[in-house]
């Protein structure tokens, strides 16, 4: 009898340790694609940018200067190889995009052409995209270290050596520093797969 | 804060769904006795009822009510905005896109069905398409695009299904009533009580239940609103969502009482409708919920960043 209960016992805890292992894998996926997300939508404002340009050039030929600056900052942010170097580009990026839309403003013409407004709203979807792309990240990122640090989770978090993983933040001071993502498994401990940190440098 | 009103809410409905399948079991387990002298009977009869019903609404459901408000697919470049708003929330929600609807309606009002989220869709009227703007577009689309996320879909096909059986297990009961079926009960002692109390029962618990099904659905609404705001981190747009569909205007004429559960406000706003019996909470309350959370957003956002 007490054999059975044992037996009984073992086999829930072998139960629990599977089903919270399996959870902890999956979440640490769904980090990786989340990830990967942010970058597609980034691609995406990378893309779209030429054609804003041209699609405003013709109305705005007294602000060359502005789109000349919008264009720059987007190939630099493309050719943009180390990390403060692409949240440096970035965040020229965004200022620069700013100051066209700020200009837009003074040319009625822009505001009552078709191709235009599409272009916008092609835009505010594309910077809307990034930012949910970037919150969901958050939210996928809190929900595995809420499920590695809560009892009885972080029992089975220690053994296969589980490790926090860092928020997605953005800087408004100074840079905005894009985190560069390592999310490989730990070469050391092939059976355990181990949390490499988002590492940000 | 609209953390805690998510897990409030959604702690608050499974609480329902508790007691009303606890009800629901009370009913047919009573009906049995009285009918067969065995309350297992009724017990198997009643998940009978509910599995068949259940099984119909949950497969067919979807293209019945999409059909039934005359939806048709939205074009991607005329409801350009639309789409877009669809596509954001599906990212910030990590779920797939559903199927975007039309239907011609000017009231503003949207519903989302489907039974999981691989196989939902999110239906809009023209009104508010209109009436809305990007911001509140994306607030009302986070509400029903929750609805997906939270399996409401399910639940509410849960529920209907529960107070289904209740309904005809206790018609069953009446029907022996009045044709003074099989139960010798009637000559024991204390048949007459036995008798009183299903007949009270018989009367009162389809009302019963509908009282709570509708309890259900407003606190469904309720956790859909609290979903959206954390959704879309932006509490303040649905609210004026919801100020701007609350404003009396034409009155929609693709509703009815099938569809009513489903809409993001109820249609027949009739004063007379008691709040016991609406689908949906006072459109105040919900407000005055997205308006708390929005009070708390810019401290729970700072808390974020500080915690880092």
């Amino acid at each position: 009898m007490a054999l059975w209960i044992i037996i009984g016992l073992v086999a829930l805890i072998i139960m629990f340790v599977w089903a919270t292992y399996n959870k902890l894998i999956q979440l640490k996926n769904r980090i990786q694609n989340a990830w990967a997300q942010i970058n597609v939508e980034l691609k995406r404002r990378y893309d779209l940018i030429p054609n804003l340009v041209n699609t405003v050039k013709g109305y705005m030929k007294f602000e060359k200067e502005t789109l000349e600056a919008v264009i720059q900052a987007r190939n630099t942010c493309i050719k943009a190889s180390g990390v403060s170097e692409q949240g440096a580009a970035e965040n020229q990026l965004s200022g620069a995009l700013r100051q066209l839309f700020a200009l837009m403003e003074n040319y009625p013409d822009l505001k009552s052409n078709q191709n235009v407004l599409n272009m916008q709203e092609e835009l505010t979807n594309t910077e809307n995209r990034i930012a949910f792309s970037r919150q969901f990240y958050n939210d996928i990122v809190l929900r595995f270290n809420e499920s590695i640090m809560m009892f009885p989770g972080n029992i089975v978090a220690s053994i296969f050596g589980f490790r926090k993983q860092d928020y997605f933040e953005v800087d408004m001071n100074t840079v905005q520093n894009t985190p560069q993502i390592d999310l490989s498994f730990d070469s050391s401990t092939p059976t355990a797969p181990t949390g490499s940190d988002v590492q940000k440098r | 804060m609209i953390y805690d009103a998510v897990a409030k809410n959604k702690r608050n409905s499974i609480l329902l769904l508790f007691f009303m399948t606890l009800f629901a079991c009370g009913v047919c387990w009573f009906v049995g006795a009285y009918f067969w002298e065995n309350g297992i009977v009724g017990l198997l009869i009643g998940f009978g009822i509910a599995a068949i019903s259940a099984f119909t609404s949950y497969y067919a459901g979807d293209s019945i009510v999409l059909s039934s408000v005359r939806a048709v697919k939205a074009s991607p470049i005329q409801y350009k905005v639309l789409h877009d708003v669809v596509d954001e929330m599906s990212i910030a929600s990590g779920l797939p896109k559903p199927t975007v609807y039309v239907f011609p309606d000017l009231a503003p009002n949207a519903f989302a069905t489907g039974r999981d989220p691989e196989h939902s869709s999110v239906a809009v009227s023209e009104g508010l398409y209109r009436q809305l703007d990007r911001a509140e577009l994306q607030g009302v689309i986070a509400h029903e695009m929750s609805h997906i996320q939270n399996r409401d879909i399910l639940f509410v096909t849960m529920v209907s299904v529960l107070v289904g059986a209740v309904v005809i297990i206790s018609s069953i009961y009446r029907t022996s009533l009045w044709f003074g079926g099989g139960s010798r009960r009637r000559n024991d002692k204390g048949g007459e009580l036995f008798a009183i109390i299903g007949l009270l029962l018989i009367i009162f618990a389809p009302l019963a239940g509908r009282i709570i099904q509708m309890a259900i659905s407003r606190q469904r609404e309720f956790l859909a609103d609290s979903s959206a705001a954390y959704m879309t981190r932006n509490p303040g747009a649905l609210a004026s969502a919801l100020r701007k569909i609350s404003m009396p205007r034409s009155k929609s004429h693709v509703s009815n009482a099938a569809v009513n559960p489903l809409f993001i406000a109820e249609p027949f706003k009739g004063v007379n409708v008691k709040e016991l019996f609406s689908t949906h909470p006072p459109i105040e309350k919900r407000i005055e919920q997205l308006d708390k959370m929005a009070y708390s957003g810019s401290v729970l956002m700072k808390e974020a960043t500080d915690a880092n």
